[in-house]
């Protein structure tokens, strides 16, 4: 789907960006966990993926010959998501400048890009397994987020963190809705 | 070979992910800040600035002075209706149990108001009232500038956050400080008997 519209990828990732960037939209989105959590880097890593598909040609080539099935880049992302999922990375992106410059440079290149990059290269086993991880991983924090008792960000209320918890059961409940929907219904076509 | 070349990619991203993701947790100990600024402590005990504070009887005091005792620090704002409340009163029962060393003049219980704009020496003053303290070895106080302030949230590690009701909320905690002002421990509050036992092991030891 990205692919379709090259042209207009980049342009529309640097505009995401710098709109993310303002001081008044940065103090919005990181003022709640939900938010930066469910609303910031989400958006983040969707400046990234736009990139992905603006990649010169040569270039996405050479990366692809690394990337079969788009693996490689399914772990990348992974391990950095893990990272931006600890409770410590999004404290320390709120109060410590330094991770804040992490935040914005990590989460559109080391999570967005490689899936832009890896998505279309994806077979359905491949996706499977990246949504799967994808939903247990919404369900098990969400959980967490929801039912403990302590604040797990000292920048952050606790009944944001609970808001943010129930909302990663609903985010989680409507990925698992949409591929059960896509499964039943849809078209998969073979690689 | 794509395949082999994206085992090898993905093997050794998965090293230096690792690798990452166990600087970044502490090896898998501290997921939170929280966990982290604990840890952080006990490893490497930070200095204490040299604030200057007023307290309570409107006397100035400087952090540095109170070298060669142990301090417990905890922070609090008067007009606090949660925790605080929590915590002053267990700086009173602390005042009882710890009482030997508070009368050796060995450890002082110091309370350091961050609404230093609000708590003024009579607000302090009351807030101890309130509490029934003992009025022997526990200083409320509020640090004389902003940036003494910060300096002392900074080290502590203490994150102040409004709680969108006109108060704050902020983690909690008791914090130890040693005779060489370095703060060396901090303690989860709402348990008395184990700061007072961990304490009194601090001092003997």
């Amino acid at each position: 789907m990205i692919a379709h519209w090259p042209r207009l990828a980049p342009s529309t990732a640097a505009v995401l960006f710098a709109a993310l960037l303002l001081p008044p939209a940065r103090a919005w989105l990181e003022g709640r966990m939900s938010l930066q959590m469910l609303v910031q880097i989400p958006l983040l890593i969707g400046t990234g993926c736009l990139l992905g598909g603006a990649l010169p040609p040569r270039i996405a080539a050479g990366i692809a010959r690394w990337n079969h099935h788009g693996i490689t880049s399914l772990v990348l992302a992974t391990l950095a998501g893990m990272f931006w999922m600890l409770p410590r990375s999004l404290d320390a992106a709120v109060s410590e400048p330094w991770m804040a410059f992490a935040k914005f440079t990590s989460v559109p290149l080391l999570i967005g890009l490689p899936l832009g990059l890896g998505w279309p290269r994806m077979g359905f086993v491949v996706r499977g397994v990246f949504l799967l991880e994808l939903i247990a991983t919404f369900f098990r924090l969400g959980w967490l987020y929801l039912v403990s008792p302590v604040r797990l960000c000292n920048n952050y209320l606790l009944d944001d963190q609970q808001r943010s918890g129930m909302a990663m059961l609903v985010i989680g409940g409507l990925v698992l809705a949409g591929v059960a929907i896509k499964l039943v219904w849809g078209r998969f076509d073979r690689q | 070979m794509p395949i082999l070349r994206t085992l090898l990619a993905s093997g050794l991203l998965l090293v230096l992910g690792g690798a990452a993701l166990t600087v970044a947790t502490d090896g898998f100990q501290a997921f939170t800040s929280e966990t982290a600024r604990r840890l952080a402590v006990r490893r490497d005990p930070p200095l204490v600035p040299a604030v200057l504070l007023e307290t309570q009887s409107g006397a100035r005091l400087n952090l540095a002075d109170l070298r060669g005792r142990w301090v417990l620090v905890d922070f609090v704002y008067t007009r606090c209706l949660s925790w605080c409340l929590a915590l002053g009163g267990e700086f009173a029962q602390l005042q009882d149990q710890l009482d030997a060393p508070l009368a050796e003049d060995k450890l002082v219980l110091l309370s350091i108001s961050f609404d230093p704009a609000h708590d003024t020496p009579a607000e302090l003053s009351a807030y101890q009232e309130r509490f029934r303290s003992r009025g022997h070895g526990w200083i409320a106080a509020r640090p004389m500038s902003d940036e003494g302030s910060r300096q002392l949230l900074r080290t502590f590690g203490v994150t102040v956050v409004p709680d969108g009701m006109g108060g704050y909320v902020h983690n909690a905690a008791i914090h130890v400080v040693d005779p060489q002002g370095r703060l060396v421990r901090i303690l989860d509050s709402g348990n008395t008997q184990t700061v007072a036992q961990t304490v009194r092991d601090d001092i003997e030891r």
